[in-house]
Protein backbone atom coordinates (compact mmCIF):
# COMPACT_ATOMS: atom_id res chain seq x y z
CA UNK A 1 0.00 0.00 0.00
CA UNK A 2 1.60 2.95 -0.70
CA UNK A 3 1.30 6.84 -0.84
CA UNK A 4 0.61 6.50 -4.93
CA UNK A 5 -1.92 3.55 -5.12
CA UNK A 6 -4.15 5.43 -1.90
CA UNK A 7 -4.30 8.33 -4.49
CA UNK A 8 -5.09 6.94 -7.82
CA UNK A 9 -7.94 4.90 -5.89
CA UNK A 10 -9.17 7.91 -4.76
CA UNK A 11 -9.16 9.61 -7.45
CA UNK A 12 -10.95 6.97 -9.65
CA UNK A 13 -13.80 6.73 -6.90
CA UNK A 14 -14.41 10.62 -6.48
CA UNK A 15 -14.14 10.69 -9.99
CA UNK A 16 -17.19 8.14 -10.60
CA UNK A 17 -19.44 10.48 -8.07
CA UNK A 18 -18.58 13.36 -10.66
CA UNK A 19 -19.65 11.34 -13.49
CA UNK A 20 -22.81 10.37 -11.86
CA UNK A 21 -23.48 13.91 -10.82
CA UNK A 22 -22.97 15.04 -14.83
CA UNK A 23 -25.42 12.63 -15.72
CA UNK A 24 -27.82 13.86 -13.17
CA UNK A 25 -27.63 17.44 -13.99
CA UNK A 26 -31.52 17.95 -13.58
CA UNK A 27 -31.94 15.96 -10.15
CA UNK A 28 -28.81 17.94 -8.88
CA UNK A 29 -30.45 21.37 -10.01
CA UNK A 30 -34.01 20.48 -8.40
CA UNK A 31 -33.37 18.15 -5.48
CA UNK A 32 -30.11 19.89 -3.93
CA UNK A 33 -29.92 23.61 -5.34
CA UNK A 34 -33.77 24.69 -5.68
CA UNK A 35 -35.57 23.96 -2.45
CA UNK A 36 -33.17 25.88 -0.55
CA UNK A 37 -32.97 28.91 -3.16
CA UNK A 38 -37.12 28.88 -2.46
CA UNK A 39 -36.40 28.94 1.12
CA UNK A 40 -34.58 32.00 1.07
CA UNK A 41 -36.51 33.73 -1.75
CA UNK A 42 -40.11 32.40 -0.97
CA UNK A 43 -39.93 32.83 3.09
CA UNK A 44 -37.78 35.55 2.78
CA UNK A 45 -39.89 38.00 1.03
CA UNK A 46 -42.92 36.18 2.33
CA UNK A 47 -42.08 36.47 5.86
CA UNK A 48 -40.38 40.24 5.26
CA UNK A 49 -43.23 41.80 6.59
CA UNK A 50 -44.06 39.39 9.70
CA UNK A 51 -40.73 39.50 10.98
CA UNK A 52 -40.16 41.90 13.80
CA UNK A 53 -36.52 43.46 12.88
CA UNK A 54 -36.16 44.10 16.56
CA UNK A 55 -36.43 40.26 17.33
CA UNK A 56 -33.98 39.46 15.05
CA UNK A 57 -31.12 41.67 15.28
CA UNK A 58 -31.01 41.79 11.08
CA UNK A 59 -31.97 44.62 8.73
CA UNK A 60 -34.26 42.15 7.25
CA UNK A 61 -35.18 38.93 7.30
CA UNK A 62 -33.54 37.64 4.27
CA UNK A 63 -30.51 38.10 5.64
CA UNK A 64 -31.66 36.62 9.05
CA UNK A 65 -32.03 33.80 7.08
CA UNK A 66 -29.86 33.30 4.68
CA UNK A 67 -26.97 31.92 7.46
CA UNK A 68 -29.42 29.32 8.47
CA UNK A 69 -30.50 28.07 4.89
CA UNK A 70 -26.41 27.96 3.99
CA UNK A 71 -26.76 25.50 7.15
CA UNK A 72 -29.63 23.64 6.14
CA UNK A 73 -28.11 23.35 2.59
CA UNK A 74 -24.92 21.73 4.91
CA UNK A 75 -27.13 19.53 6.49
CA UNK A 76 -29.23 18.06 3.47
CA UNK A 77 -26.10 17.34 1.48
CA UNK A 78 -24.56 15.70 4.93
CA UNK A 79 -27.58 13.69 5.85
CA UNK A 80 -27.89 12.50 1.62
CA UNK A 81 -24.22 11.94 1.73
CA UNK A 82 -24.50 8.56 2.32
CA UNK A 83 -27.46 7.63 -0.34
CA UNK A 84 -25.20 6.93 -3.14
CA UNK A 85 -22.86 3.98 -0.98
CA UNK A 86 -26.44 2.65 0.62
CA UNK A 87 -27.36 1.97 -3.47
CA UNK A 88 -24.29 0.02 -3.79
CA UNK A 89 -24.53 -1.62 -0.95
CA UNK A 90 -28.21 -2.64 -2.12
CA UNK A 91 -27.17 -3.47 -6.25
CA UNK A 92 -23.78 -5.15 -4.92
CA UNK A 93 -21.71 -2.53 -6.30
CA UNK A 94 -19.96 -2.08 -3.05
CA UNK A 95 -19.09 -5.93 -3.12
CA UNK A 96 -17.77 -5.60 -5.89
CA UNK A 97 -15.32 -2.36 -4.96
CA UNK A 98 -14.36 -4.42 -1.81
CA UNK A 99 -12.74 -7.54 -4.00
CA UNK A 100 -10.94 -5.02 -5.30
CA UNK A 101 -7.38 -4.19 -3.47
CA UNK A 102 -7.98 -0.97 -2.14
CA UNK A 103 -7.38 0.26 1.22
CA UNK A 104 -11.02 -0.19 2.85
CA UNK A 105 -11.23 3.61 3.54
CA UNK A 106 -10.65 5.28 0.08
CA UNK A 107 -14.43 4.61 -1.01
CA UNK A 108 -15.08 6.87 2.05
CA UNK A 109 -12.58 9.43 1.48
CA UNK A 110 -13.33 9.54 -2.26
CA UNK A 111 -17.61 10.16 -1.08
CA UNK A 112 -16.69 12.73 1.54
CA UNK A 113 -14.43 14.63 -1.24
CA UNK A 114 -17.17 14.76 -3.65
CA UNK A 115 -19.95 16.09 -0.84
CA UNK A 116 -17.95 18.77 0.13
CA UNK A 117 -16.64 19.83 -2.90
CA UNK A 118 -20.90 20.46 -3.62
CA UNK A 119 -21.30 21.32 -0.20
CA UNK A 120 -18.72 24.25 -1.05
CA UNK A 121 -19.91 25.37 -4.01
CA UNK A 122 -23.45 25.64 -3.20
CA UNK A 123 -22.46 27.38 -0.46
CA UNK A 124 -20.96 29.81 -2.60
CA UNK A 125 -24.14 30.26 -4.84
CA UNK A 126 -26.49 30.50 -2.11
CA UNK A 127 -24.73 33.40 -0.80
CA UNK A 128 -24.53 35.09 -4.25
CA UNK A 129 -27.88 34.94 -4.61
CA UNK A 130 -28.45 36.67 -1.25
CA UNK A 131 -26.17 39.51 -2.69
CA UNK A 132 -28.20 39.79 -5.11
CA UNK A 133 -30.95 40.45 -3.08
CA UNK A 134 -29.39 42.69 -1.57
CA UNK A 135 -27.42 41.12 1.43
CA UNK A 136 -24.11 41.90 1.99
CA UNK A 137 -21.40 40.05 4.37
CA UNK A 138 -20.18 42.02 7.38
CA UNK A 139 -17.37 40.24 7.29
CA UNK A 140 -16.74 40.12 3.98
CA UNK A 141 -14.78 37.67 2.23
CA UNK A 142 -12.82 36.14 5.03
CA UNK A 143 -16.20 35.45 5.97
CA UNK A 144 -16.80 33.63 3.33
CA UNK A 145 -13.59 31.35 3.84
CA UNK A 146 -14.94 31.04 8.11
CA UNK A 147 -18.21 30.13 6.75
CA UNK A 148 -16.86 27.59 4.17
CA UNK A 149 -14.74 26.34 7.24
CA UNK A 150 -17.78 25.88 9.79
CA UNK A 151 -19.64 24.55 6.48
CA UNK A 152 -16.96 21.78 5.75
CA UNK A 153 -16.73 20.60 9.90
CA UNK A 154 -20.29 20.17 10.21
CA UNK A 155 -20.75 18.16 6.69
CA UNK A 156 -17.85 16.12 8.07
CA UNK A 157 -20.34 14.82 11.07
CA UNK A 158 -23.38 14.71 9.04
CA UNK A 159 -21.90 12.57 6.25
CA UNK A 160 -20.31 10.22 8.82
CA UNK A 161 -24.01 9.82 10.37
CA UNK A 162 -25.48 9.42 6.78
CA UNK A 163 -22.48 6.65 5.57
CA UNK A 164 -23.11 4.81 8.93
CA UNK A 165 -27.15 4.55 8.39
CA UNK A 166 -26.58 3.44 5.38
CA UNK A 167 -23.89 0.91 6.03
CA UNK A 168 -26.66 0.08 9.26
CA UNK A 169 -30.18 -0.38 7.83
CA UNK A 170 -31.56 -3.12 6.56
CA UNK A 171 -33.42 -1.62 3.75
CA UNK A 172 -33.20 2.09 2.25
CA UNK A 173 -37.11 2.49 3.26
CA UNK A 174 -35.31 2.24 7.39
CA UNK A 175 -32.60 4.59 5.56
CA UNK A 176 -35.00 7.36 4.34
CA UNK A 177 -37.44 7.26 7.79
CA UNK A 178 -34.74 7.68 9.66
CA UNK A 179 -33.55 10.45 7.76
CA UNK A 180 -36.70 12.12 7.89
CA UNK A 181 -36.67 11.48 11.74
CA UNK A 182 -33.38 13.21 12.22
CA UNK A 183 -33.40 16.32 9.78
CA UNK A 184 -36.59 18.10 10.74
CA UNK A 185 -36.65 18.22 13.93
CA UNK A 186 -32.42 19.62 13.49
CA UNK A 187 -34.08 22.26 11.46
CA UNK A 188 -37.15 23.14 13.55
CA UNK A 189 -35.56 22.81 17.01
CA UNK A 190 -32.60 24.72 16.22
CA UNK A 191 -32.29 28.63 15.44
CA UNK A 192 -32.46 28.31 11.80
CA UNK A 193 -36.23 29.73 10.98
CA UNK A 194 -36.36 31.97 14.46
CA UNK A 195 -33.80 32.83 16.98
CA UNK A 196 -33.46 31.32 20.55
CA UNK A 197 -34.85 34.07 21.86
CA UNK A 198 -38.34 33.53 20.52
CA UNK A 199 -38.79 30.09 21.44
CA UNK A 200 -41.14 28.90 23.85
CA UNK A 201 -38.48 28.10 26.97
CA UNK A 202 -38.41 23.87 26.45
CA UNK A 203 -37.79 24.19 22.82
CA UNK A 204 -34.49 26.59 23.78
CA UNK A 205 -33.36 23.92 25.73
CA UNK A 206 -33.56 21.14 22.95
CA UNK A 207 -32.46 24.00 20.72
CA UNK A 208 -28.76 24.43 22.69
CA UNK A 209 -27.72 20.85 22.47
CA UNK A 210 -29.35 20.74 18.78
CA UNK A 211 -25.48 21.64 17.11
CA UNK A 212 -27.17 23.12 14.39
CA UNK A 213 -27.88 26.07 16.53
CA UNK A 214 -24.22 26.93 17.39
CA UNK A 215 -23.22 26.11 13.73
CA UNK A 216 -26.15 29.12 13.08
CA UNK A 217 -25.51 31.24 15.76
CA UNK A 218 -21.36 31.69 14.57
CA UNK A 219 -22.43 31.92 10.93
CA UNK A 220 -25.19 34.39 11.23
CA UNK A 221 -23.09 37.31 13.04
CA UNK A 222 -20.70 36.38 10.07
CA UNK A 223 -23.32 37.72 7.98
CA UNK A 224 -25.05 40.50 9.63
CA UNK A 225 -22.89 41.75 12.37
CA UNK A 226 -19.53 41.67 12.10
CA UNK A 227 -16.15 40.39 13.27
CA UNK A 228 -16.29 41.30 16.83
CA UNK A 229 -19.90 39.51 17.57
CA UNK A 230 -18.84 36.97 15.33
CA UNK A 231 -15.24 35.66 17.04
CA UNK A 232 -16.66 33.91 20.09
CA UNK A 233 -19.78 32.61 18.47
CA UNK A 234 -17.30 30.76 15.73
CA UNK A 235 -14.62 29.74 18.58
CA UNK A 236 -17.75 27.94 20.45
CA UNK A 237 -18.81 26.27 17.21
CA UNK A 238 -15.51 24.62 16.15
CA UNK A 239 -15.35 23.16 20.14
CA UNK A 240 -18.88 21.58 19.33
CA UNK A 241 -18.36 20.91 15.95
CA UNK A 242 -15.03 18.85 17.02
CA UNK A 243 -16.85 16.98 19.35
CA UNK A 244 -20.04 16.51 17.22
CA UNK A 245 -17.49 15.08 14.62
CA UNK A 246 -15.39 13.02 16.66
CA UNK A 247 -18.38 11.34 17.85
CA UNK A 248 -20.07 11.02 14.39
CA UNK A 249 -16.77 9.04 13.32
CA UNK A 250 -16.16 7.28 15.62
CA UNK A 251 -19.74 6.10 15.62
CA UNK A 252 -19.50 5.51 11.43
CA UNK A 253 -16.50 4.07 11.23
CA UNK A 254 -18.05 0.76 13.82
CA UNK A 255 -20.69 0.75 11.01
CA UNK A 256 -18.57 0.40 8.05
CA UNK A 257 -16.26 -1.77 9.91
CA UNK A 258 -19.08 -4.01 11.01
CA UNK A 259 -20.25 -4.15 7.71
CA UNK A 260 -17.21 -4.70 5.82
CA UNK A 261 -15.25 -6.19 7.87
CA UNK B 1 1.68 -28.12 -0.83
CA UNK B 2 1.16 -29.46 -4.19
CA UNK B 3 2.18 -27.05 -6.34
CA UNK B 4 -1.33 -27.40 -8.93
CA UNK B 5 -3.48 -26.98 -6.00
CA UNK B 6 -4.44 -23.05 -6.70
CA UNK B 7 -7.44 -23.09 -3.70
CA UNK B 8 -7.04 -25.24 -0.70
CA UNK B 9 -10.39 -24.97 1.57
CA UNK B 10 -10.44 -26.39 5.49
CA UNK B 11 -13.61 -27.00 7.16
CA UNK B 12 -14.77 -23.75 5.79
CA UNK B 13 -18.21 -22.13 7.58
CA UNK B 14 -19.98 -19.28 7.76
CA UNK B 15 -23.11 -18.60 10.10
CA UNK B 16 -25.48 -15.00 10.03
CA UNK B 17 -26.71 -14.82 13.31
CA UNK B 18 -28.62 -18.39 14.27
CA UNK B 19 -28.35 -19.03 10.08
CA UNK B 20 -25.84 -21.47 9.27
CA UNK B 21 -24.99 -20.61 5.08
CA UNK B 22 -22.55 -22.90 5.10
CA UNK B 23 -20.64 -25.58 7.00
CA UNK B 24 -17.49 -27.79 7.08
CA UNK B 25 -16.68 -27.16 3.29
CA UNK B 26 -13.01 -28.94 2.34
CA UNK B 27 -11.97 -28.65 -1.47
CA UNK B 28 -9.18 -28.04 -3.56
CA UNK B 29 -9.05 -26.64 -7.29
CA UNK B 30 -6.33 -27.31 -9.41
CA UNK B 31 -4.61 -24.57 -11.78
CA UNK B 32 -6.35 -24.21 -15.31
CA UNK B 33 -9.58 -25.94 -14.30
CA UNK B 34 -12.88 -24.92 -14.55
CA UNK B 35 -14.49 -25.73 -10.97
CA UNK B 36 -18.05 -25.86 -10.40
CA UNK B 37 -19.82 -25.11 -7.28
CA UNK B 38 -23.66 -26.77 -7.76
CA UNK B 39 -26.80 -26.14 -6.03
CA UNK B 40 -29.88 -25.04 -5.70
CA UNK B 41 -30.98 -21.81 -4.41
CA UNK B 42 -30.01 -20.69 -0.35
CA UNK B 43 -27.30 -23.67 -1.38
CA UNK B 44 -24.23 -20.96 0.08
CA UNK B 45 -23.01 -20.99 -3.11
CA UNK B 46 -22.73 -17.34 -3.43
CA UNK B 47 -21.70 -17.31 0.84
CA UNK B 48 -18.49 -19.51 -0.05
CA UNK B 49 -17.61 -17.56 -3.57
CA UNK B 50 -17.74 -14.43 -1.24
CA UNK B 51 -15.45 -15.86 1.65
CA UNK B 52 -12.46 -17.23 -0.70
CA UNK B 53 -12.53 -13.33 -2.75
CA UNK B 54 -12.39 -12.14 1.26
CA UNK B 55 -15.46 -9.77 1.00
CA UNK B 56 -17.00 -11.75 4.36
CA UNK B 57 -14.72 -13.19 6.86
CA UNK B 58 -15.43 -17.21 7.49
CA UNK B 59 -17.26 -17.71 10.78
CA UNK B 60 -14.50 -21.12 10.90
CA UNK B 61 -12.23 -22.99 9.02
CA UNK B 62 -9.65 -21.52 6.58
CA UNK B 63 -8.98 -20.80 3.01
CA UNK B 64 -5.52 -20.23 0.54
CA UNK B 65 -6.08 -18.80 -2.52
CA UNK B 66 -2.60 -19.33 -4.56
CA UNK B 67 -1.12 -20.04 -1.30
CA UNK B 68 -2.09 -16.83 0.70
CA UNK B 69 -4.99 -17.03 3.55
CA UNK B 70 -8.34 -15.14 2.68
CA UNK B 71 -7.95 -13.38 6.11
CA UNK B 72 -4.89 -12.69 7.06
CA UNK B 73 -3.35 -11.75 3.29
CA UNK B 74 -6.94 -10.32 2.06
CA UNK B 75 -4.95 -8.07 0.34
CA UNK B 76 -2.56 -10.20 -1.76
CA UNK B 77 -5.60 -12.39 -2.39
CA UNK B 78 -7.27 -9.26 -3.69
CA UNK B 79 -4.86 -8.10 -6.24
CA UNK B 80 -4.54 -11.94 -7.71
CA UNK B 81 -7.90 -12.38 -8.53
CA UNK B 82 -10.87 -11.06 -10.36
CA UNK B 83 -14.76 -11.61 -9.52
CA UNK B 84 -17.98 -11.60 -11.59
CA UNK B 85 -20.96 -11.61 -8.82
CA UNK B 86 -24.38 -13.12 -8.92
CA UNK B 87 -26.11 -9.38 -9.27
CA UNK B 88 -25.72 -7.19 -12.38
CA UNK B 89 -23.47 -4.93 -10.21
CA UNK B 90 -23.33 -2.13 -12.32
CA UNK B 91 -23.46 1.59 -11.83
CA UNK B 92 -26.35 3.14 -14.40
CA UNK B 93 -25.09 6.22 -14.75
CA UNK B 94 -21.72 5.09 -15.80
CA UNK B 95 -20.72 3.92 -19.68
CA UNK B 96 -18.98 0.25 -19.98
CA UNK B 97 -15.60 1.90 -20.73
CA UNK B 98 -16.10 4.56 -17.53
CA UNK B 99 -16.96 0.66 -15.47
CA UNK B 100 -13.23 -0.17 -16.71
CA UNK B 101 -11.45 2.95 -16.01
CA UNK B 102 -12.34 2.89 -12.91
CA UNK B 103 -11.36 -0.70 -11.87
CA UNK B 104 -8.47 0.46 -13.96
CA UNK B 105 -7.78 2.84 -11.18
CA UNK B 106 -8.73 0.34 -8.28
CA UNK B 107 -6.27 -2.35 -9.55
CA UNK B 108 -3.71 0.65 -9.82
CA UNK B 109 -2.89 -0.05 -12.96
CA UNK B 110 -1.46 3.04 -15.43
CA UNK B 111 -3.57 4.60 -17.68
CA UNK B 112 -1.54 2.93 -21.04
CA UNK B 113 -1.98 -0.46 -19.35
CA UNK B 114 -5.86 0.24 -18.94
CA UNK B 115 -6.13 1.16 -21.83
CA UNK B 116 -4.54 -1.63 -23.73
CA UNK B 117 -7.01 -3.90 -21.49
CA UNK B 118 -10.34 -2.53 -22.36
CA UNK B 119 -9.51 -2.92 -25.96
CA UNK B 120 -9.00 -6.11 -25.19
CA UNK B 121 -11.77 -7.04 -23.18
CA UNK B 122 -14.62 -5.22 -25.21
CA UNK B 123 -13.08 -6.78 -27.76
CA UNK B 124 -13.45 -10.41 -26.41
CA UNK B 125 -17.08 -9.27 -25.21
CA UNK B 126 -18.31 -8.38 -27.76
CA UNK B 127 -19.31 -4.92 -26.89
CA UNK B 128 -17.10 -2.04 -28.75
CA UNK B 129 -20.01 -0.54 -29.86
CA UNK B 130 -21.82 0.21 -27.27
CA UNK B 131 -18.77 0.72 -24.58
CA UNK B 132 -19.90 4.32 -24.75
CA UNK B 133 -23.21 4.46 -23.73
CA UNK B 134 -24.46 4.29 -20.20
CA UNK B 135 -25.41 1.50 -18.59
CA UNK B 136 -29.28 1.96 -17.85
CA UNK B 137 -29.29 1.45 -21.87
CA UNK B 138 -27.82 -2.18 -21.48
CA UNK B 139 -29.59 -5.18 -21.81
CA UNK B 140 -29.20 -7.95 -19.25
CA UNK B 141 -27.24 -10.03 -21.50
CA UNK B 142 -24.87 -6.28 -22.31
CA UNK B 143 -24.66 -6.12 -18.32
CA UNK B 144 -23.49 -9.07 -17.85
CA UNK B 145 -20.93 -8.79 -20.34
CA UNK B 146 -19.61 -5.88 -18.65
CA UNK B 147 -19.64 -7.87 -15.81
CA UNK B 148 -17.42 -10.46 -17.22
CA UNK B 149 -15.12 -7.91 -18.76
CA UNK B 150 -15.01 -6.00 -15.29
CA UNK B 151 -13.94 -9.41 -13.68
CA UNK B 152 -11.44 -9.86 -16.04
CA UNK B 153 -9.73 -6.37 -15.85
CA UNK B 154 -6.81 -7.22 -13.74
CA UNK B 155 -5.62 -9.56 -16.55
CA UNK B 156 -6.52 -12.40 -12.83
CA UNK B 157 -4.91 -15.48 -12.33
CA UNK B 158 -7.98 -16.89 -11.31
CA UNK B 159 -11.46 -15.91 -11.67
CA UNK B 160 -14.86 -16.06 -9.57
CA UNK B 161 -18.26 -16.21 -11.49
CA UNK B 162 -21.06 -15.99 -9.77
CA UNK B 163 -24.20 -17.44 -11.68
CA UNK B 164 -22.47 -16.23 -14.84
CA UNK B 165 -25.55 -17.31 -17.39
CA UNK B 166 -28.62 -16.72 -14.61
CA UNK B 167 -31.55 -15.57 -16.45
CA UNK B 168 -29.72 -15.25 -19.81
CA UNK B 169 -30.96 -16.24 -23.32
CA UNK B 170 -29.68 -19.46 -24.97
CA UNK B 171 -27.35 -17.62 -27.48
CA UNK B 172 -26.35 -15.78 -24.83
CA UNK B 173 -25.34 -18.79 -22.69
CA UNK B 174 -23.31 -20.39 -25.27
CA UNK B 175 -21.23 -17.51 -26.07
CA UNK B 176 -20.42 -17.13 -22.57
CA UNK B 177 -19.51 -20.70 -21.74
CA UNK B 178 -17.64 -19.96 -25.08
CA UNK B 179 -15.50 -17.02 -22.94
CA UNK B 180 -14.56 -19.05 -20.27
CA UNK B 181 -13.42 -22.04 -22.50
CA UNK B 182 -11.53 -19.22 -23.46
CA UNK B 183 -10.54 -18.03 -20.59
CA UNK B 184 -9.46 -21.21 -19.60
CA UNK B 185 -7.49 -22.21 -22.67
CA UNK B 186 -5.05 -18.86 -21.84
CA UNK B 187 -4.37 -20.86 -18.55
CA UNK B 188 -6.75 -18.73 -16.04
CA UNK B 189 -8.28 -20.86 -13.78
CA UNK B 190 -12.16 -20.66 -13.02
CA UNK B 191 -14.34 -20.76 -10.14
CA UNK B 192 -17.82 -20.44 -10.75
CA UNK B 193 -21.21 -21.24 -9.18
CA UNK B 194 -24.05 -22.43 -11.25
CA UNK B 195 -27.66 -23.93 -10.67
CA UNK B 196 -27.86 -24.88 -14.30
CA UNK B 197 -26.93 -29.17 -14.44
CA UNK B 198 -26.34 -28.64 -17.73
CA UNK B 199 -23.73 -25.92 -17.27
CA UNK B 200 -21.75 -27.67 -14.60
CA UNK B 201 -22.16 -31.15 -17.02
CA UNK B 202 -20.68 -29.35 -20.45
CA UNK B 203 -18.18 -26.57 -18.92
CA UNK B 204 -17.22 -27.56 -15.38
CA UNK B 205 -13.73 -30.15 -15.49
CA UNK B 206 -14.68 -30.80 -11.90
CA UNK B 207 -17.85 -29.77 -9.43
CA UNK B 208 -18.80 -30.01 -6.18
CA UNK B 209 -22.81 -30.42 -5.19
CA UNK B 210 -23.52 -28.45 -2.38
CA UNK B 211 -26.98 -28.46 -0.63
CA UNK B 212 -28.20 -26.80 2.63
CA UNK B 213 -24.64 -25.46 3.10
CA UNK B 214 -22.99 -28.55 2.91
CA UNK B 215 -20.50 -30.59 0.14
CA UNK B 216 -22.47 -33.56 -0.59
CA UNK B 217 -19.96 -35.32 -3.63
CA UNK B 218 -17.19 -34.23 -5.62
CA UNK B 219 -15.59 -35.10 -8.85
CA UNK B 220 -16.03 -34.79 -12.62
CA UNK B 221 -19.23 -34.78 -14.24
CA UNK B 222 -18.15 -38.26 -15.64
CA UNK B 223 -16.88 -39.67 -12.46
CA UNK B 224 -20.05 -38.56 -10.91
CA UNK B 225 -22.29 -40.29 -13.25
CA UNK B 226 -20.17 -43.62 -13.47
CA UNK B 227 -20.04 -43.21 -9.75
CA UNK B 228 -23.80 -44.15 -9.69
CA UNK B 229 -23.42 -47.32 -11.94
CA UNK B 230 -22.88 -46.41 -15.13
CA UNK B 231 -24.86 -47.33 -18.07
CA UNK B 232 -27.95 -49.65 -17.99
CA UNK B 233 -30.64 -51.53 -19.99
CA UNK B 234 -34.23 -51.54 -19.16
CA UNK B 235 -35.73 -54.67 -21.26
CA UNK B 236 -39.76 -55.17 -21.02
CA UNK B 237 -41.23 -58.76 -21.68
CA UNK B 238 -44.46 -59.16 -23.61
CA UNK B 239 -47.47 -60.10 -20.76
CA UNK B 240 -48.22 -63.65 -21.60
CA UNK B 241 -44.17 -64.14 -21.61
CA UNK B 242 -43.55 -63.56 -18.15
CA UNK B 243 -43.17 -66.96 -16.86
CA UNK B 244 -40.03 -67.04 -18.71
CA UNK B 245 -38.35 -63.58 -16.73
CA UNK B 246 -36.01 -65.66 -14.22
CA UNK B 247 -34.92 -68.10 -16.85
CA UNK B 248 -33.65 -64.55 -19.04
CA UNK B 249 -32.57 -63.07 -16.01
CA UNK B 250 -30.23 -65.96 -15.30
CA UNK B 251 -28.73 -65.98 -18.95
CA UNK B 252 -28.41 -62.32 -19.16
CA UNK B 253 -26.66 -62.58 -15.93
CA UNK B 254 -24.02 -64.77 -17.84
CA UNK B 255 -23.32 -62.29 -20.36
CA UNK B 256 -19.47 -60.73 -19.51
CA UNK B 257 -20.66 -57.32 -19.89
CA UNK B 258 -22.79 -56.97 -17.61
CA UNK B 259 -22.50 -56.48 -14.34
CA UNK B 260 -25.66 -56.65 -12.48
CA UNK B 261 -29.37 -57.21 -13.44
CA UNK B 262 -32.58 -56.31 -11.12
CA UNK B 263 -35.65 -57.57 -11.95
CA UNK B 264 -38.84 -55.44 -12.06
CA UNK B 265 -42.35 -55.66 -12.32
CA UNK B 266 -42.56 -55.82 -16.67
CA UNK B 267 -39.20 -57.16 -16.81
CA UNK B 268 -35.57 -56.59 -16.31
CA UNK B 269 -32.96 -53.75 -15.13
CA UNK B 270 -29.41 -54.66 -16.46
CA UNK B 271 -26.42 -52.28 -15.40
CA UNK B 272 -24.14 -52.70 -18.11
CA UNK B 273 -20.52 -51.60 -19.00
CA UNK B 274 -20.49 -50.51 -22.69
CA UNK B 275 -24.50 -50.62 -23.84
CA UNK B 276 -23.40 -50.52 -28.03
CA UNK B 277 -22.03 -54.31 -27.12
CA UNK B 278 -24.12 -55.23 -24.52
CA UNK B 279 -27.21 -54.27 -26.54
CA UNK B 280 -27.01 -57.13 -29.26
CA UNK B 281 -26.00 -59.68 -27.04
CA UNK B 282 -29.06 -59.36 -24.60
CA UNK B 283 -31.51 -59.76 -27.95
CA UNK B 284 -29.72 -62.71 -28.92
CA UNK B 285 -30.07 -64.28 -25.83
CA UNK B 286 -33.70 -63.29 -25.33
CA UNK B 287 -34.45 -65.16 -28.68
CA UNK B 288 -32.14 -68.32 -27.98
CA UNK B 289 -34.67 -68.57 -24.99
CA UNK B 290 -37.53 -67.75 -27.06
CA UNK B 291 -38.79 -64.81 -24.98
CA UNK B 292 -40.71 -62.20 -26.97
CA UNK B 293 -39.64 -58.91 -26.09
CA UNK B 294 -41.42 -55.48 -26.00
CA UNK B 295 -38.89 -53.29 -25.91
CA UNK B 296 -35.33 -52.39 -24.53
CA UNK B 297 -34.70 -48.97 -23.68
CA UNK B 298 -31.14 -47.43 -22.95
CA UNK B 299 -30.33 -45.08 -20.09
CA UNK B 300 -27.06 -43.12 -19.62
CA UNK B 301 -27.26 -41.77 -15.85
CA UNK B 302 -27.00 -37.77 -16.44
CA UNK B 303 -26.29 -35.32 -14.16
CA UNK B 304 -29.91 -34.98 -12.63
CA UNK B 305 -29.65 -38.40 -11.16
CA UNK B 306 -26.20 -37.88 -9.78
CA UNK B 307 -28.03 -34.56 -7.87
CA UNK B 308 -30.55 -36.69 -6.80
CA UNK B 309 -29.11 -39.36 -5.57
CA UNK B 310 -26.37 -37.43 -3.55
CA UNK B 311 -29.18 -34.51 -1.89
CA UNK B 312 -32.41 -36.92 -2.33
CA UNK B 313 -34.18 -34.09 -4.18
CA UNK B 314 -34.73 -32.66 -7.24
CA UNK B 315 -32.11 -29.54 -8.42
CA UNK B 316 -35.20 -27.31 -7.94
CA UNK B 317 -39.28 -27.58 -8.22
CA UNK B 318 -39.69 -23.54 -9.87
CA UNK B 319 -38.45 -21.51 -12.99
CA UNK B 320 -34.67 -21.26 -12.96
CA UNK B 321 -34.32 -17.37 -12.70
CA UNK B 322 -36.55 -16.39 -10.20
CA UNK B 323 -33.31 -15.99 -7.56
CA UNK B 324 -34.81 -15.61 -4.04
CA UNK B 325 -35.18 -12.84 -2.48
CA UNK B 326 -33.54 -11.11 0.88
N1 LIG C 1 -26.00 -11.47 4.64
C1 LIG C 1 -26.77 -12.51 5.01
N2 LIG C 1 -27.47 -12.46 6.16
C2 LIG C 1 -28.23 -13.50 6.54
N3 LIG C 1 -28.36 -14.64 5.86
C3 LIG C 1 -27.69 -14.75 4.71
C4 LIG C 1 -26.86 -13.70 4.22
N4 LIG C 1 -26.31 -14.09 3.04
C5 LIG C 1 -26.79 -15.32 2.81
N5 LIG C 1 -27.61 -15.74 3.81
C6 LIG C 1 -28.28 -17.05 3.90
O1 LIG C 1 -27.33 -18.05 3.67
C7 LIG C 1 -27.88 -19.09 2.87
C8 LIG C 1 -27.03 -19.28 1.63
O2 LIG C 1 -27.15 -18.14 0.80
P1 LIG C 1 -26.34 -17.97 -0.57
O3 LIG C 1 -26.62 -16.62 -1.08
O4 LIG C 1 -24.92 -18.33 -0.34
O5 LIG C 1 -27.04 -19.05 -1.49
P2 LIG C 1 -26.80 -19.37 -3.03
O6 LIG C 1 -26.42 -20.79 -3.11
O7 LIG C 1 -25.87 -18.39 -3.63
O8 LIG C 1 -28.26 -19.18 -3.60
P3 LIG C 1 -28.74 -18.55 -5.01
O9 LIG C 1 -28.72 -19.65 -6.01
O10 LIG C 1 -30.14 -18.14 -4.69
O11 LIG C 1 -27.87 -17.42 -5.33
C9 LIG C 1 -29.31 -18.70 2.58
O12 LIG C 1 -30.12 -19.36 3.52
C10 LIG C 1 -29.33 -17.22 2.83
O13 LIG C 1 -30.58 -16.80 3.27
MG1 LIG D 1 -26.00 -16.97 -5.06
Amino acid sequence: MTFQHYRQEVLALTMRWVRRLSREKFSMLFTLVQPMLFWLIFFGSLFQKAANIQILQAPNYMSFLAGGVVVMTVLNNGLAGGVDLLFDKENGFLERLMSTPIHRSSVILSRYLFVMAITGMQILVILSIAFVFGVRLETGLPGIAVILAIGMLFGVGLTAISMGLAFSVKSHGDFFSMLGFLSLPMIFLSSALVPLSAMPGWMQVVAMVNPMTWVIDAVRPLIITGWNAAIPQVGMAFVILAIFDAVCLYGGAKAFRRAIG
Amino acid sequence: MDPAVVIDVARLGKTFGPVTAVEDLSFTVRAGEIFGLLGPNGAGKSTTLRMLITVLPPSTGTATVLGHDIVTEADTVRSLIGYVPQERAVDRFLTGREHLELLGGLYHLSRTETNARIDELLKLVNLEEHADRVAKTYSGGMKRKLDIACGLLPNPKIVFLDEPTLGLDVQSRLKIWDYIRQLRENGITIVMTTNYLEEADQLCDRLAIIDGGTIRVIGSPLELKTGLGGDSLSVTIKEHEAEKLPRLREGVMALPLVRDVRLNPTGLDILVESPEKSLPAVIEVAQRLDCGLDGIEYHRPRLDDVFVAHTGHGLRGGTPDTAEEE
